[in-house]
């Protein structure tokens, strides 16, 4: 049996069709997993991916904290006798799976790429070394937990209808008290889901001049990252950043302007398909990883890049 | 308050990492103390000035005592080195530092959001469901009032603000303050600073639930496609073409 913890709104997310998938691929029993307010409203939805739903809206998983959600699936992992079970490798993930991991005295595995299974367990594939190296790695164990990079798997494919139950969870409160949430909402196609990238940095000079990189975002249909170096600025918003302490990326190309190629910058969008780097500087370590690149000042070359991409366009 | 931080030896960020037979070859490699941990020792500096009551522990390879020096040398009061050359999976270092926890009994654990070795996030939850123990992940910003905590910290969506009782696991992350440098004198108190040494096997754990099978360094080739942008116009253009026609990316 593979229990699978499902993050959704008002429609199960991305990563959930993933996970879904991932286990479709496994093969065997699926069970999908819903816990919190709304989980009874997306259950048709899950049915679809699974053999069986369990849902749970008890009021103690609102509003979410770790504990109480580890809590509520090592408990649903336990009496559906799981042997395997998969978590989002979202940052809320993956402080989650290893508490599960925890509380079932599982193995886990850790922001897989790739999962296939062996003999009583999982083999997958991960990124290490910041994201220099890529690891393989095997758990055999009675139970093997495992969080799954987000954009890496195919999305579950539709089958008959499993069951739905709705489950009863003895549950504790967490004793977190949570005093607010500010949600960083972008007009723009979200980051990790674009398939094009545009980043500033530091060579942008100000804030203001982050409107050469929206505006060719905007022209190309881009979503738009930043260095740690234009966040610890307050250029740009902490959700922008990419790198070993902000957001992965693997995009189809990604553009970086005015980026010098920090080692902690390029384990975050180091895997895109296509790296394109705008900089001043011929000796920038951008240029040792870039596909294509202008080597001039940014203040010039955008804006004739901009023209260029919209002549193309129209 | 007592605080723990849980510290660790990594390859320098600007080092080169290189593999031998599918295995990391560290020989050569200059190591540091990982730089997402270094940000808990602070930490943990500021909220007791002097040192007094801060304890390292590390667990790994007998390279780790450089860093464990670092921290001493950083001002760290007193250090604990699990010496150990097995990579243990995350649930099974959990069971081994929760009995060094539980015998120091601090208020709190500083642990690094993400390691620099294992690319993980896991260590600080997993030794917060072992304990049982509530947790802030990704920490930006901490206030102490006696045994309650108020934070903020990242979350997927943007950032979330919270209070809790202590004791608490923290993780912690850029943003949170600016790590000190060593003062030479403070390297040279470091050396005379207690460092315990012990192994996981007296915490019962020798066998790790996770096997590394293969590490592999897999770059992908560049292009390294390189225009001249002194005149921009052409430069430009002569780009997006090749975005277009080439790469096919536009
Ligand atoms: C623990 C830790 C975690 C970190 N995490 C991250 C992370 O998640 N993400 C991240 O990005 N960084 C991270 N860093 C920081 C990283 O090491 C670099 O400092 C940072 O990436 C540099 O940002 P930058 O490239 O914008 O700035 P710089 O390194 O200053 O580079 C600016 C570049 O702009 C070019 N330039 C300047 N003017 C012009 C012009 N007019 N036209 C064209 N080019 C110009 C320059 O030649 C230079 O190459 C981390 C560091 C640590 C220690
Ligand atoms: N998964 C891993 N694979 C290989 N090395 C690791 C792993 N996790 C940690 N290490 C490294 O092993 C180093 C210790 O190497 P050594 O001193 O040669 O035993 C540590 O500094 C870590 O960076």
């Amino acid at each position: 049996m593979i229990l699978v913890q499902c993050e959704f709104d008002t429609k199960l997310k991305k990563s959930a069709l993933e996970l879904l998938g991932a286990a479709q691929k496994l093969g065997g029993d699926i069970t999908a997993v819903l816990l919190g307010t709304g989980a009874g409203a997306v259950a048709t939805e899950a049915a679809q991916y699974a053999n069986q739903v369990l849902v749970c809206e008890d009021a103690l998983l609102e509003p979410y904290t770790a504990k109480t959600f580890a809590k509520a699936i090592a408990d649903l992992a336990e009496q559906a006798e799981a042997t395997i079970v998969l978590l989002a490798g979202s940052r809320g993930g993956r402080e989650l799976a290893p508490r599960v991991a925890v509380r079932l005295d599982a193995a886990y595995l850790e922001d897989a790429t790739n999962i296939e299974r062996i003999e009583g367990g999982l083999r997958i594939q991960h990124y290490a070394f910041l994201a220099r190296v890529t690891e393989t790695l095997e758990a055999t164990a009675p139970i093997v937990v495992c969080s799954v990079k987000p954009n890496t798997q195919a999305i579950a494919e539709t089958r008959a209808a499993g069951e739905i139950y709705e489950v009863e969870l003895e549950l504790t409160a967490s004793g977190v008290n949570i005093l607010g949430r500010i949600q960083e909402k972008t007009t723009r196609v979200a980051l990790t889901e674009a398939s094009l990238v545009v980043t500033g940095g530091r060579g942008l000079g100000s804030p203001e001049n982050f409107a050469l990189i929206e505006g060719l975002a905007d022209v190309i249909g881009a979503g738009v990252g930043a260095t740690r170096a234009a966040v610890d600025a307050g250029w740009r918003p902490y959700g922008e950043q990419v790198g070993q302490t902000g957001k992965t990326v693997q995009p189809n190309a990604y553009i970086a302007v005015g980026v010098s190629g920090a080692v902690q910058h390029l384990s975050g969008m180091g895997k895109s398909k296509n790296i394109i780097a705008i900089n001043k500087d011929p000796e920038a370590p951008i240029f040792k990883v870039a596909d294509y690149g202008i080597i001039g000042d940014l203040h010039t070359i955008m804006p004739a890049l901009i023209d260029a991409a919209k002549k193309l366009r129209d | 308050m007592k605080i723990l931080c849980l510290i660790r030896q990594v390859p320098d960020a600007e080092a080169k990492v290189k593999t031998k037979a599918s295995k990391m070859d560290f020989d050569g490699t200059t190591m540091a103390l990982d730089g997402m941990d270094e940000y808990g020792v602070e930490q943990a500096l500021r909220i007791n000035e002097g040192g007094a009551n801060t304890i390292a522990v590390a667990l790994g390879s007998n390279r780790f005592e450089d860093a464990i020096r670092r921290a001493l040398a950083m001002g760290i009061e007193r250090a604990i080195h699990i010496e150990t050359d097995t990579i243990f999976d995350v649930v099974s270092q959990a069971k081994i530092l929760k009995a060094v926890v539980l015998e120091e009994n601090p208020d709190i654990v500083f642990v690094g959001g993400q390691h620099a070795d294992t690319d993980s996030q896991a260590l600080g939850a997993a030794l917060a469901e072992a304990l049982e123990w509530n947790q802030i992940t990704w920490t930006t910003e901490l206030t102490l009032d006696n045994n309650q905590a108020k934070a903020t910290h990242d979350v997927d969506d943007g950032k979330e603000s919270l209070e809790l009782t202590l004791p608490a696991i923290i993780t912690t992350q850029q943003g949170l303050n600016e790590p000190r440098y060593p003062t030479l004198p403070n390297i040279m108190k470091a050396k005379k600073k207690e460092l315990k040494k012990t192994t996981p096997a007296e915490y019962g754990i020798s066998t790790s639930k996770v096997q590394i099978v293969a590490q592999e360094i897999q770059e992908r080739a560049r292009l390294n496609k390189l225009i001249d942008g002194k005149d921009p116009i052409a430069a430009a253009e002569q780009l997006i073409k090749l975005l277009h026609e080439e790469a096919k990316v536009i």
